[in-house]
């Protein structure tokens, strides 16, 4: 099982605790009724699904109950690292080659 | 008019006749370990910010935590942090929270859920491989320690999770989930012997 860190509970927690909830940073438009279809399209649908590193929202839902964001690698699945809801994206990763 | 006012009062009085909880009484005993269901209490669920903390904590009688996975008892009536901005309140001794949360003005928000949770013991040597057959967290003394309080899950079911003392728990559970967790919890108690 893996063990996921809630930066509300500061600690680690069981996986079987926690819920994914999508891709994280993906902000929504101050005028979204003034948004073109196809950006509307890219915000609401198009993510990246990417091999390697990827942040996500993750939600502590039979636990604190709150949503935060995490830093995982989708090879691996190792969680590279998480944090508050709200805060910046980290330009700088624990342990990442470059 | 008089009539009308003595049938509205028997009425009021067949309304608060006996509460059936579930599984009044149900217990279980095994070598080591006893699992119980627990009289009724009356149980809040409390939202707040930091600001309106000091305020309730005051009118409450006990301090609110503000650490993760901690609790705090005063005169039979316990505190759990459950996240940030929530707590659950358990009071065993008759005293009605929510009446105390009503003189508050500072903002909050206060649900009674009396009747929504059933509590259970387990007790005994055995308590916490009983707990531990279902529930994923580390139970040992030193990660949660006596006074810890979590939500976690039990098998399929949320609960609520309280150390009483080093050999005791107290499981919170949703009444209508209650005769799942009490019977894994009652498979579990027979199982921690061997």
């Amino acid at each position: 099982m893996l063990l996921i860190r809630c930066p509300y509970c500061e600690e680690e927690r069981p996986e079987l605790e926690f819920r994914n909830a999508g891709e994280a940073h993906i902000a929504r438009s101050t005028n979204i009724a003034g948004e073109s279809d196809d950006d509307f399209e890219k915000f609401f649908f198009i993510r990246a699904n990417p091999k390697g590193v990827i942040y996500e929202r993750w939600r502590h839902i039979h636990g604190c109950a709150r949503f935060f964001n995490a830093v995982r690698d989708t090879v691996t699945d190792k969680f590279i690292l998480t944090y508050k809801a709200g805060e910046p994206k980290p330009a700088k990763l624990p342990g990442a080659a470059k | 008019m008089a009539k009308g006012a003595a049938k509205t009062k028997a009425v009021a009085a067949s309304a608060s006749v006996e509460r059936r909880p579930a599984l009044a009484g149900r217990t279980l005993s095994a070598p080591g370990v006893k699992v119980e269901m627990l009289p009724p209490a009356e149980r809040i669920s409390l939202r707040a910010p930091q600001a309106s903390l000091a305020a309730l904590s005051n009118a409450l009688g006990v301090t609110l935590p503000v650490k993760p996975k901690t609790s705090a008892t005063k005169d039979g009536r316990t505190a759990l942090w459950l996240g940030p901005d929530e707590w659950l309140i358990i009071d065993e001794a008759g005293n009605d929270p929510l009446a105390d949360c009503a003189k508050v003005t500072a903002l909050h928000s206060a649900v009674g859920i009396s009747h929504r949770n059933v509590g259970i013991s387990v007790a005994g040597p055995a308590a916490a491989v009983t707990v531990g057959s279902g529930c994923p967290q580390d139970l040992s003394l030193e990660a949660f320690p006596v006074g810890a309080a979590s939500r976690t899950i039990l098998g399929k079911s949320e609960i609520v999770l309280l150390r009483t003392a080093a050999d005791s728990f107290r499981v919170e559970c949703w009444r209508s989930f209650s005769d799942y967790v009490f019977t894994l919890l009652s498979e579990a108690a027979s199982d921690a012997a061997n």
